[in-house]
């Protein structure tokens, strides 16, 4: 009876934090409050589902072709759309208001470019929806996936930013942009990088997710929604926030909605989110701003 | 005062040429074009649905009316073509209603189709009625149809109450009891928001003057996709008797956890989107033996046609319960139109209100502004098609209880 929702509340965390964590990077790092995040995700899903149903290539080996498409797409629009706006701004708080207009823009592009291919329905496909028994409660395979790889993806570029060179350079990015220059980081091409690797996780999630949510062209915002608490929650730029904040997030909807009542799982999501708000403002992992 | 001369012989032309060109219009010059406008939600949370039910009538429509020359207005003893304007009201309902208003003061359309959804019918409804438009909507349910269709006798509610739809599933429920094939007890979720709102405050009564106790009732907010806690309390509940008034994404999303784990009620009803397309195609054969709303009839050549034709259009099925009456109360609309036999609105409404058609669902003559007895409440998948299994009418199919069990 414990183990139930304790089990479908850590597979619903790991869902969030996956879907948050690409935003950390473009928001956190390269300084972008990339409004049109959700619309990345769903195109992934859209991908997936178009791989599968079209070409039947499985999702799993559809990772390897959307990723770093996806990743070489979001490289192309920080280079061409977003380096104008980078270049101009004359501070960072300028540059995020900058990019919330424009990447507001870059949401009706993009949710009108899906439109167009495939309408406003409803899409769903079904993959690796088998049950996996664990501890006496029952979990699908494809949820299990998507936990997986949301706790080896956050684990492993939590050390990558902390214990390699390259990362550390990336935080200074996230840090301090204009001290990071006075050390010889090229904070351009490092903000880049870290936009590209933003969007490639977001593909992957995009992908993962898409095995068992329904979803259509206009369901961007709402993932969008869900990755900014998280993010904020977590800590802007921290991919460890990320996966706890995730976690605290699924668990506690699971818990609330087995104990207390379904229809109160947003309000205990927001409860503890204004709480965060109240008593961490710089998030769980933030780093408090000077 | 030359200049007052020149004003007022100019006032005197406007004046006579504004008089004189609508008379003209009306009497001898038949208009090139018939202006149908519509604001639907092409984007936004509406946008699956709209998609679905109401888009692809519309377009089939007015292909098929264009193709036939136009609509045949008598007065001018020809066909008269459509021509179409077209809105995006982003789900929105002030959205909606500004459309509708551009639509009728700047763009003078001749006709309004109507929007999707029943909050958004309901936000327009004042703007049809104050300019006397017919409205004929077919994706709203809401139990205040009669008094609304009383209060604006331009509006027509096709797909009716909530009640009846409860009444005929409590029916259902109240004879298989009878016959010992489920207990007394009910879970039931709902979505929080209009549908799931409505319906599951008609259910509860209905089920309780019915004497079934529901054992499980709790809703959930719109956008949840994990229906693990959900399910896992349904299960516990010992019902034999699921019912979900649920949306697309959370009704793919619940019965997917049921098959995940394996619970097996007797009786699955599960709410928008059990009768899309899309639903056997995800679930294939475990979507044998779930209910919804709605349903098809098994031997009805019109709707197999009119199937046909949507396939062609759209490259996907309608969905089987609001888009064949949507398509229905559009070739009312035509059938009337073309019996007054030119744009006269009121004429029109009058016609709707009192004619008899034919559709493709069969004849329908309307009661208070609603169809009566002309389509199916209830359906249920029975091998690989939503057949109509309630009310009890010519062409129903038995009730397949208990639900076939999962396939892995």
């Amino acid at each position: 009876m414990f183990t139930e929702p304790l089990l479908s509340g850590i597979t619903l965390g790991g869902i969030y934090a996956l879907i948050a964590m690409g935003l950390t990077l473009q928001y956190g790092v390269a300084r972008i409050m990339n409004l049109s995040y959700g619309e990345s995700l769903v195109a992934a899903c859209f991908a997936a589902l178009w791989l599968f149903t079209a070409v039947s290539v499985n999702p799993l080996i559809g990772l390897l072709v959307i990723v770093p498409l996806a990743a070489l797409i979001n490289w192309l629009v920080y280079q061409v759309l977003l380096m104008p706006l980078v270049k101009r701004a004359p501070s960072r708080d300028a540059l995020e208001v900058d990019s919330i207009l424009a990447t507001f823009g870059l949401l009706f592009v993009a949710q009108g470019v899906m439109l167009a291919i495939f309408g406003g329905n409803y899409f769903s496909y079904s993959f690796l929806a088998i049950p996996v028994k664990i501890f006496g409660a029952t979990v699908s395979a494809s949820r299990l996936l998507a936990l997986g790889f949301a706790v080896v993806i956050g684990l492993a570029l939590y050390l990558g930013l902390t214990r390699t060179r390259a990362g550390t350079a990336i935080r200074a990015v996230a840090v301090d942009p204009v001290s990071a220059l006075l050390v010889a980081i090229d904070v351009r091409a490092t903000a880049a990088f870290a936009y590209a690797l933003g969007g490639a996780l977001v593909a992957a999630g995009g992908v993962l997710v898409s095995m068992f949510l329904t979803f259509n062209a206009s369901l961007g915002v709402v993932f969008t929604m869900k990755a900014l608490i998280v993010v904020i929650m977590g800590g802007v730029g921290n991919l460890l926030g990320c996966l706890i904040a995730g976690m605290i997030l699924g668990l506690t909807e699971t818990f609330v909605a087995t104990y207390v009542d379904p229809g109160l799982t947003l309000a205990a999501t927001y409860i503890i989110f204004i709480l965060v708000l109240l008593l961490r403002p710089q998030g769980l992992f933030g780093a408090r701003r000077s | 005062m030359k200049l007052n001369a020149k004003l007022l012989l100019s006032l005197a032309a406007a004046a006579a040429l504004g008089l004189s060109a609508p008379m003209l219009s009306a009497q001898d010059a038949a208009p090139k074009v018939i202006k149908i406008g519509y604001a639907i939600s092409k984007t936004g949370p509406n946008a699956g649905g709209a998609n679905i039910t109401q888009i692809p009538n519309y377009q089939l429509w007015v292909q098929e009316v264009n193709a036939k020359g136009g609509l045949m207005l008598k007065a001018y003893g020809k066909r008269i073509p459509i021509e179409v304007v077209e809105y995006d009201d982003r789900s929105n309902s002030e959205e909606a209603v500004r459309a509708v208003e551009r639509l009728i003061e700047q763009d003078k359309v001749d006709l309004l189709l109507p929007p999707w959804g029943t909050g958004i019918n309901l936000a327009v409804g004042p703007t049809f009625n104050k300019h006397n438009y017919p409205q004929l909507t077919f994706s709203a349910v809401t139990d205040r149809a009669p008094e609304l269709a009383k209060r604006w006798p331009n509006s027509f509610w096709f797909l009716g109450t909530s009640k009846q739809y409860i009444d005929a599933f409590v029916d259902l429920l109240v004879k298989l009891r009878k016959e010992g094939k489920i207990n007394d007890q009910i879970a039931m979720v709902s979505v929080a928001d209009g549908f799931g709102i409505d319906l599951s405050k008609a259910a509860r009564a209905g089920f309780e003057k019915a004497g079934f106790k529901l054992v499980f009732d709790k809703s959930y907010p719109i956008g949840t996709q994990d229906m693990a806690p959900i399910v896992g309390e349904a299960e516990r509940s010992k019902a034999d008797t699921f019912v979900a008034f649920s949306y697309p994404p959370d009704t793919v999303a619940l019965v997917d956890q049921a098959r995940l784990t394996s619970y097996a009620p007797k009786v699955m009803f599960t709410g928008v989107g059990t009768f899309f397309p899309l639903f056997p195609q995800r679930f294939g054969e475990n979507a044998e033996g779930v209910i919804s709303l709605g349903g098809w009839s098994k031997d009805n050549k019109a709707t197999m046609e009119y199937r046909e034709k949507i396939r062609k259009l759209v490259n996907r099925d309608p969905d089987y319960w609001g888009s064949q009456i949507g398509y229905s109360s559009l070739q009312m609309l035509e059938q009337a139109i073309e019996r007054v036999g030119k744009i006269d609105r009121a004429a029109i409404i009058k016609e709707l209100q009192t004619g008899t058609f034919d559709t493709v669902i069969g004849k329908i003559k309307l009661e208070n502004n609603m169809p009566k007895d002309a389509f199916w409440l209830l359906g249920q998948w029975q091998d690989g098609l939503y057949v109509g299994v309630a009310p009890q009418r010519p062409g129903v199919a038995d009730l397949r209880v208990p639900k076939a069990p999962w396939k892995k």
